[in-house]
């Protein structure tokens, strides 16, 4: 089996390898559902992840104009609100519309330990990028024993 | 080391089912005619200009895209909506669309096509004649 694992990662780029990574920490993975939680396919989607000093939230919300949207973070809940046009021009005959248009809501439930002052935001590729640094008493400290 | 070395035949084939038995995302689309031609929108976020494949083979077109995003070292999951980094659909295209001239833009995660029509399959005005 060792040998079958190493030829896998050998055989993948550096991309790969980030894209593998991400699979493996959001893929299968089954979370807890929060009491905030949307049911499947709503919009947009969101995954959360944490590390020892921050939160990252990704929102999968393309096509957005990034000044439309309203950011909240009250100790720690996240709002995201905002609205998404329809864009089929009226005259045309359309066949399919499963892109979701309307306004949305979303609220997310982060750790307690977050710092609301110490927000960033950055949208890109049609994800919006929410960064909350935590406070840093939680960051694991070493404790000497004397 | 001993484990480093090359991978035997029947581990490539394993890899290689492994890798056609991902899972995907199937993005949503928007499709409409207007006389001109046929317009496609899909959602793809996360999928950026050089992460994403757009194929015609006959009557087929396939939009496939893969998903990158900046994550910290040591990040650990709290919840996901999104469980798959690859996106991929296919679509069936009819005669009258001109496959060499179909356009393609992407912008903030929308993928748009469009895909003519061929000028003998556009709407031409049929004058009546009085006499």
């Amino acid at each position: 089996m060792a040998v079958y694992l190493t030829g896998f990662d050998d055989a993948y780029d550096q991309f790969e390898r980030m894209r593998q990574q991400m699979d493996e920490l959001f893929g299968g993975w089954s979370a807890p559902m929060g009491i905030r939680n949307m049911t499947p396919g709503g919009f947009p989607a969101v995954n959360v992840g944490a590390s020892a000093d921050r939160v990252d939230a990704y929102m999968f919300a393309a096509g957005l104009d990034p000044k439309s949207l309203e950011i909240s973070l009250q100790q720690n809940l996240l709002s995201i609100s905002g609205e998404r046009k329809e864009d089929i021009p009226e005259q045309a005959e359309p066949y399919r519309n499963e892109r979701f248009t309307g306004t949305f809501r979303r609220v997310l439930t982060l750790p307690d330990d977050v710092d609301p002052e110490k927000v960033d935001a950055t949208y890109r590729d049609g994800i919006l990028h929410i960064t909350v640094q935590r406070h840093e008493a939680v960051e694991p400290r070493k404790i000497q024993v004397h | 080391m001993e484990e480093r070395k090359e991978m035997k035949p029947q581990e490539k084939r394993e890899m290689q089912a492994r890798t056609e038995r991902e899972v995907t995302l199937r993005p949503p689309v928007d499709i409409y005619e207007e006389p001109q031609g046929i317009t496609l929108k899909a959602d793809l976020p996360g999928v950026s200009h050089d992460r994403l494949e757009i194929q015609i083979d006959g009557d087929t077109l396939t939009i496939e895209g893969r998903v990158s995003v900046d994550m910290p070292e040591g990040m650990e999951a709290l919840y996901a909506d999104v469980r798959a980094t690859r996106y991929h659909r296919n679509f069936t295209l009819s005669r009258e669309i001109d496959t060499d001239n179909i356009g393609a833009e992407m912008k903030e995660g929308v993928l748009t096509l469009t895909l003519p029509k061929r000028p003998e399959h556009q709407p031409h005005r049929i004058e009546v004649r009085t006499s």
